[in-house]
């Protein structure tokens, strides 16, 4: 009941600004530091997320997911990704800076957490990983979309990320959780020590034990190609131009 | 002695009016004309690199485990091919400079090809007596792309299992022959025998390899015998006199030059810029795939294709007559070469103009040919551009399915566009050229007409 009532306030305290401000940034609650964390936690819900997943994670029907079993593994992943807030319901969801604070964070996936029986936030160890298995793994279970270099892609309706800015945990809570399009890994599909593995093949692909200088994108074909026509070819046709020049005349 | 010794070699090859009159070929004076050469010059260099790398590499699909210096690929499972690559990159004496130079001069190689192609186009030079020289030139182009894609098909990495999945593919939907064209080629179901391995090889570093020699021969041959064409650039060069500068002491020099500013190209992006990284795509296994996967450059008109075509099958009942990658993959490059064989004799019955021609045009000269080049470099292009959606979504959020369709019209379209712009171009020109003359001539009139009055 007393959260409702701070959820009812805390509306109130959003709808004002909120209209006021354009759709970026988020809402915060105008005595945010005299909160406890969990009354935080329920204000920033009820000004940012309960628009479209609705009061206590209940979700909208073809506009939102419940929350309920969402657990703290994909709330800290959303947010911390800056995934969510999102500024229309219906764009896919991707990396952008974080607009809310440490403390506020924390506050928010507590108060998603609480709302049923969702996961905690996995805490992977890539040290324990082979890189070889995580390679294997990565081929079979993610590079098709994701580039084996981690580049990112394209699938039918959707960009897929590249994989550059993930955090150990976010790559860890984004195989189990499944954000977006991308499939849901469960613990018998991937197991934690192979999720170790992949973890750290991924952290490779972030600083790839590289040779053979400049790495152009580690995207292969493509870029060699704008190196053969735009550098090669131009170079090329000038040292022709110069040679060709008849001298003294 | 050194006399004596020249001497000797005279007397026993008899190779002095040959060599005299090699010596005093005449080079045409211009840029344009280099272009051939640097195509020459960059197969050299893929021959001396290739032979290099033929030291190290193992042609073979047994199975092995890797131990080698990169830990990332450490206790994983390969090809003895994809092993003797991955050596080659990180412990044998410059192997990753060979590697890399070798590919980077394939991917010059062809498009200098293409660049001289195009030159030979727009002026007209294929036109008789050299069509022969022409036709030759388009055999190498394509027997080039074929040695190209097998150089990279025969490291057994992700990225060329996945490209020769898609070669298979198109095999496989070739009317009728199909499906024993596949087999013979791969001796089995995709992935193929061990054999198909030992075949690759073999194609790529000696049947191949001797074919583009052997035409480069002939094709050089044939242009000392019929000489280079030579623009009109001064009133002393005619369709029967040639102006230029010699092979020696003139031209020598200036190739010289050239040859070793391309390998020095070759090799410093063979140096300092990475190509093909396959340590990154690791080993192939069936059914394993990445996203973003492409062609080689010059295979990537062939994606292209096959994206913008339409799925379909040609079926009679159960049995399929033709698979969709046919239409992409087999008849359109097959078309683009039809196309360009045929455009000797195409112009000679289109300008009932059979003559020899030893001046070069220049591009305004003929507006029809010229409009005809731009409109099917067009066509060719935005196929070719079509075959990077995918990245350009990635990189600028283009829609790929409306980029797909996007191509699709303007592959129909921008051609005819290009043809009639060329055209009212190089007509535009002609006029400009008309009028100056006419402008001169009434100025030196005017002149003369003064100068008696003063």
């Amino acid at each position: 009941m007393r959260r409702l009532a701070v959820v009812l306030v805390a509306l109130a305290a959003a709808a004002a600004p909120a209209q006021a401000q354009p759709p970026a940034g988020v809402a915060r609650p105008a005595n945010e530091t005299a909160l406890s964390p969990i009354d935080l936690g329920a204000a920033l819900y009820a000004g940012n997320c309960s628009t479209c997943h609705g009061v206590a994670g209940r979700g909208t029907p073809d506009r939102a997911p419940s929350l309920r079993d969402a657990g703290a593994q994909a709330a800290d992943f959303y947010l911390r990704t800056g995934y969510m807030p999102l500024n229309h319901p219906d764009e896919q969801p991707k990396r952008g800076r974080v607009e809310f604070s440490e403390r506020e964070l924390r506050a928010l996936i507590a108060y998603v957490a609480s709302l049923g029986n969702g996961p905690p936030i996995p805490t992977p160890h890539p040290q324990r990983g082979s890189l070889n298995e995580g390679l294997r793994l990565f081929t079979s279970h993610c590079a098709g979309c994701h580039q084996i270099a981690g580049q990112g892609g394209v699938v039918t309706g959707a960009r897929v990320p590249p994989l550059d800015q993930a955090t150990a945990t976010q790559i860890a809570e984004a195989v189990r959780t499944g954000p977006y399009l991308m499939p849901r890994f469960s613990d018998r599909e991937i197991t934690p020590s192979q999720l170790d593995s992949l973890v750290r093949y991924v952290q490779l692909t972030q600083h790839p034990q590289d040779r053979g200088g400049w790495g152009i994108g580690n995207l292969g074909p493509f870029p060699e190609g704008m190196i053969t026509w735009l550098l090669a070819a131009v170079v090329l046709i000038a040292t022709c131009m110069v040679i060709g020049r008849r001298l003294g005349s | 002695m050194i006399r004596r010794a020249v001497a000797y070699l005279d007397r026993g090859t008899g190779a002095s009016p040959l060599l005299r009159k090699t010596l005093r070929y005449a080079f045409p004076d211009h840029w344009s004309f280099l272009l051939g050469e640097v195509a020459l010059y960059a197969f050299i260099v893929l021959v001396g690199t290739g032979i290099y790398l033929t030291l190290f590499f193992e042609p073979s699909l047994a199975k092995t485990t890797y131990n080698g210096v990169y830990a990332p690929l450490r206790g994983m499972e390969m090809s003895q091919a994809y092993k003797s690559v991955v050596d080659i990159s990180y412990e044998r004496n410059a192997g990753l400079l060979f590697r890399q130079t070798h590919h980077w001069a394939a991917d010059v190689f062809v498009a200098a090809v293409i660049l001289h192609l195009m030159r030979v186009f727009f002026t007209g030079a294929f036109r008789r007596p050299r069509t022969l020289i022409w036709t030759i030139g388009l055999l190498m182009l394509f027997t080039s792309l074929l040695e190209g894609y097998l150089g990279y098909s025969m490291v057994d990495d992700l990225l060329s299992g996945m490209g020769l999945a898609i070669g298979y593919g198109v095999a496989l939907s070739m009317p009728i022959i199909g499906g024993n064209l596949a087999l013979a080629i791969w001796g089995g179901q995709f992935p193929g025998v061990h054999a198909f391995e030992s075949r690759m090889y073999i194609a790529h570093v000696l049947i191949f390899p001797a074919l583009i020699a052997t035409l480069i021969v002939l094709h050089l041959a044939l242009v000392m015998r019929h000489h280079h064409t030579q623009f009109r650039m001064s009133p002393r060069a005619t369709e029967r006199r040639v102006i230029g500068l010699p092979a020696f002491p003139a031209q020598t020099p200036r190739s010289l030059g050239l040859m070793l500013a391309v390998a020095a190209v070759l090799f410093l992006l063979g140096g300092l810029v990475q190509i093909n990284p396959i340590w990154q795509w690791g080993p192939y296994q069936v059914a394993q795939g990445t996203n973003g996967a492409q062609p080689d450059w010059y295979l990537g008109w062939l994606i292209g294709a096959l994206r913008l075509v339409p799925g379909f099958d040609l079926t009679i009942g159960d049995y399929t007559l033709v698979g969709n990658p046919f239409w992409g993959g087999a008849l359109f490059p097959l078309v683009v070469l039809l196309v360009l064989l045929a455009v000797p004799a195409a112009e000679r019955r289109l300008t009932r103009d059979g003559s020899t021609h030893n001046l070069a045009d220049r591009p305004r000269d003929a507006p029809g040919r010229t409009a005809f080049g731009m409109a099917f470099l067009t066509w060719v292009s935005l196929i070719f551009v079509a075959g990077s959606a995918d990245r350009m979504y990635v990189f600028l959020g283009l829609s790929y399915e409306g980029q797909i369709w996007f191509y699709r019209v303007a592959s129909l379209v921008l051609p005819f566009v290009a043809y009639f712009v060329t055209r009212r171009v190089c007509l535009a020109l002609q006029e400009a050229e008309r009028i100056d003359a006419e402008r001169e001539l009434a100025e030196a009139e005017a002149a003369a007409a003064r100068l008696p009055a003063s």
